[in-house]
C-alpha cells in the first residue's frame, strides 16, 4: 500500500511540476528551408494554440543556412528539406518528420505509364523531345513546370538533379493550372505535389513504383525529399522543443501534415 | 459687395469644404506615397544588378545558382503584346462605336451598350480561364503547335479585354460632336458616310485618342489573364512561343521571392510604371499640340 501511495504521489507531483514549470524556455526558434514554410507554419500555429504563452518563430533562410544556424547555436530546431550529409551527421541529430512526394502527370490519352529516373532527367533537360522515344505517338514533349521559387519546382529539380537545367514550355503559378493544362494537352507532362493527385490526369510510375503514402515513406518511390528537423548533438533539446518534436508525430499533427500535401513520417 | 450667408449654411459650407479638402488631399497623398514607395523599392534592385544588365540582358534565371536578372524579353513582350492587341482591338472598337452611334435604333443601342458594360465587368481571371480552356487548345489545334499557350493567345485575350473601354470612350467622344456639324455637312451635299468619317471623326479626334490611351493602359497593365494564357517562360517574344509579360513576371514570382529576387521584381514594377507614365505623358503632349493647331 505504502509503495502505491508513494508512486501515486510522485506521479501527481510530477504532473503538477511539469504543469507548473513546464517549458521554462517559452520560445521555439526554427530556422531553415523555405520549402517547409507551409509545413512549419501550420504545425507551429496549432502548437501555440494548444499551449498558452508559447512563442514560435520561423526564419525562412534555406536548408543550408538552417543547418549552420543549429551548428552555431542560433536556433533550437533547424529545418532541412534534404537529407543530411554524413559529415553533418557527426555533429547533428536528424529527425525525419515528413516526406514531400512529387508526382509526374501526363494527359489521360498518353499511353506511357512508367519512366525511369534517367528518362525523367533526359526529358526535362531537353535530350528527349518526342513522345515516340518513350513509346507513344510522334508528338513533341511539352514541359509544364512551376514558377521560380515554388517549393514543388525546387523539390522536383533537386530530387531529379535537374536544377536550373529544365527547359519549360510553360511556368504556371498553381497546381490547378498545371492540372488543367496537362488534362488539355496530349503533349504535356508536368509535376505536382503528391497530395494534389487528380483523376483529371494520369499519374506516372517511376522506376516501376506507384506513388503512394507507403511507397513514399518507405523510400521506394524516389521522386521525393525528406523534411528533416536538425538538432544539436552537444546541446540537449529543451523540454518545450522536445514537446514540439513529439507533437509533430501526434495524430493531430499527422492530419494537418496530410492536409498540406505532405506525407507524415512515423517516429523511429 | 459681400454676400451675407446665414450661419447654418455657412457651417454646411465649411463642413463640405473640409470634407472635400481632406479627401482630395488624401488622394494626392496616396498617389505620391505609391510613387515614392515604388521608387524606393525598385531602385536598389536596379542599382545592384546594374541598369544595362537589367534592361538589356536577355536571360532571366532568378533562382539559379548564378542568378541572372535580364528583363529585355519581358519588356519586348509587353510592347509587342500591347501594340498587337491595340492593332486588333482599336479598329474593331472604333467601328463598333461608329456603328452604335449612328447606324442603329435607340433600343438596340441601349441593349448593346448593356452587353458591353457586362463585358467590361467580367473579372480578368475569367478571361484568363476561358482563354486557358477554350482559346489555348483551339490555337494548338489550328496551328498544329506543341502547345497553344503563346504570345498570340495573350494578344487575342488582351484585344478582347480592351474592347469595352475603347468602344465606350469612343461613343462618348462621337456623341459630343455638335449636331450642327452633321446638319451642316449634310446640307452641303456630303452623304452620311462622308459626314461620319470626314466631319465627325476629325472633330472627335481627341476623345478617340483618349480611348486609345485607355486601351494601352489596360493592355500593358493586365497581369492575371495574360499569365494564364501566355505560358510564362522567359523567352524572347515570338508569336507562337511561350512568353512572359512585365506584369506576369512580377505576379508569378512575388509570392515565394526573397532577397535580390524580390528587389528585382520591384524593379520590374518600376520599369512598368515608367512605361505607363511615358505613354500617358506622350499622348497628353500629342493631344495638346493637336488642340493648339
Amino acid at each position: 500500500m505504502k509503495l502505491k501511495a508513494l508512486v501515486s504521489t510522485l506521479l501527481v507531483s510530477c504532473t503538477l511540476f511539469s504543469q507548473a514549470y513546464a517549458f521554462e524556455d517559452k520560445t521555439i526558434a526554427t530556422d531553415g528551408s523555405t520549402s517547409m514554410e507551409k509545413f512549419i507554419g501550420i504545425l507551429g500555429e496549432d502548437f501555440t494554440n494548444k499551449n498558452d504563452g508559447v512563442k514560435f518563430t520561423y526564419n525562412p533562410t534555406g536548408s543550408g543556412a538552417g543547418i549552420v544556424a543549429v551548428l552555431e547555436g542560433r536556433t533550437d530546431i533547424g529545418l532541412s528539406s534534404r537529407a543530411l550529409k554524413t559529415k553533418e551527421l557527426e555533429q547533428l541529430n536528424a529527425t525525419t518528420v515528413a516526406y514531400d512526394g512529387i508526382i509526374l502527370v501526363v494527359n489521360k490519352d498518353n499511353n506511357v505509364s512508367n519512366l525511369t529516373t534517367e528518362q525523367i532527367k533526359d526529358i526535362f533537360t531537353g535530350k528527349i523531345t518526342s513522345w515516340k522515344e518513350l513509346g507513344y505517338e510522334d508528338r513533341p514533349i511539352v514541359l509544364i513546370g512551376r514558377e521560380a521559387g515554388s517549393g514543388t519546382r525546387d523539390g522536383f529539380e533537386s530530387a531529379t538533379g535537374t536544377k536550373d537545367m529544365c527547359q519549360y514550355r510553360q511556368e504556371l503559378t498553381s497546381t490547378g493550372d498545371v492540372l488543367t493544362t496537362v488534362s488539355q494537352n496530349k503533349n504535356a507532362i508536368g509535376y505536382i505535389s503528391f497530395a494534389a493527385s487528380s483523376k483529371k490526369v494520369k499519374t506516372l510510375n517511376i522506376n516501376g513504383v506507384t506513388p503512394s503514402e507507403q511507397s513514399i515513406e518507405e523510400g521506394k518511390y524516389t521522386l521525393q525529399r525528406p523534411f528533416v528537423f536538425v538538432t544539436s548533438k552537444q546541446q540537449k533539446l529543451s523540454d518545450l522543443d522536445q514537446a514540439f518534436v513529439d507533437y509533430v508525430f501526434s495524430e493531430d499533427a499527422r492530419k494537418l501534415i496530410l492536409k498540406i500535401g505532405v506525407v507524415p513520417a512515423s517516429k523511429k | 459687395m459681400k454676400y451675407v450667408i446665414n450661419s447654418k449654411s455657412n457651417l454646411q459650407e465649411k463642413v463640405a469644404h473640409g470634407a472635400f479638402f481632406t479627401l482630395g488631399t488624401l488622394n494626392i497623398l496616396l498617389v505620391t506615397l505609391i510613387c515614392v514607395y515604388l521608387l524606393l523599392a525598385g531602385l536598389p534592385g536596379i542599382i545592384k544588378i546594374g541598369f544595362f544588365d537589367f534592361i538589356f540582358n536577355d536571360t532571366w534565371a532568378s533562382t539559379a545558382q548564378n542568378p541572372q536578372f535580364g528583363i529585355l524579353p519581358f519588356i519586348l513582350t509587353s510592347l509587342y503584346g500591347t501594340l498587337a492587341a491595340l492593332l486588333l482591338g482599336m479598329p474593331i472598337g472604333f467601328f463598333c462605336a461608329i456603328y452604335l452611334s449612328f447606324f442603329v435604333s435607340k433600343k438596340l443601342k441601349t441593349f448593346c451598350i448593356g452587353l458591353i458594360d457586362l463585358l467590361s465587368g467580367i473579372p480578368s481571371v475569367i478571361f484568363g480561364f476561358i482563354g486557358m480552356l477554350v482559346l489555348v487548345p483551339f490555337l494548338q489545334e489550328l496551328f498544329n503547335l506543341p502547345d497553344g499557350a503563346s504570345l498570340l493567345a495573350a494578344i487575342l485575350v488582351l484585344a478582347l479585354m480592351i474592347l469595352p473601354s475603347i468602344i465606350k470612350v469612343s461613343i462618348v467622344a462621337l456623341e459630343a460632336v455638335p449636331k450642327q456639324y452633321i446638319e451642316g455637312s449634310l446640307a452641303l451635299g456630303a452623304n452620311e458616310v462622308e459626314t461620319y468619317f470626314k466631319v465627325i471623326v476629325p472633330a472627335a479626334k481627341s476623345g478617340i485618342a483618349a480611348a486609345f490611351v485607355l486601351g494601352v493602359g489596360r493592355a500593358i497593365g493586365e497581369a492575371m489573364a495574360v499569365m494564364m494564357v501566355s505560358g510564362n517562360a522567359s523567352n524572347m517574344p515570338a508569336l507562337f512561343e511561350s512568353v512572359r509579360f512585365l506584369t506576369s513576371a512580377v505576379a508569378s514570382e512575388m509570392s515565394y521571392s526573397q532577397g535580390l529576387q524580390k528587389e528585382a521584381l520591384f524593379s520590374i514594377a518600376l520599369v512598368l510604371f515608367v512605361f505607363i507614365l511615358t505613354i500617358n505623358a506622350s499622348f497628353n503632349f500629342i493631344l495638346k499640340r493637336g488642340q493648339r493647331k
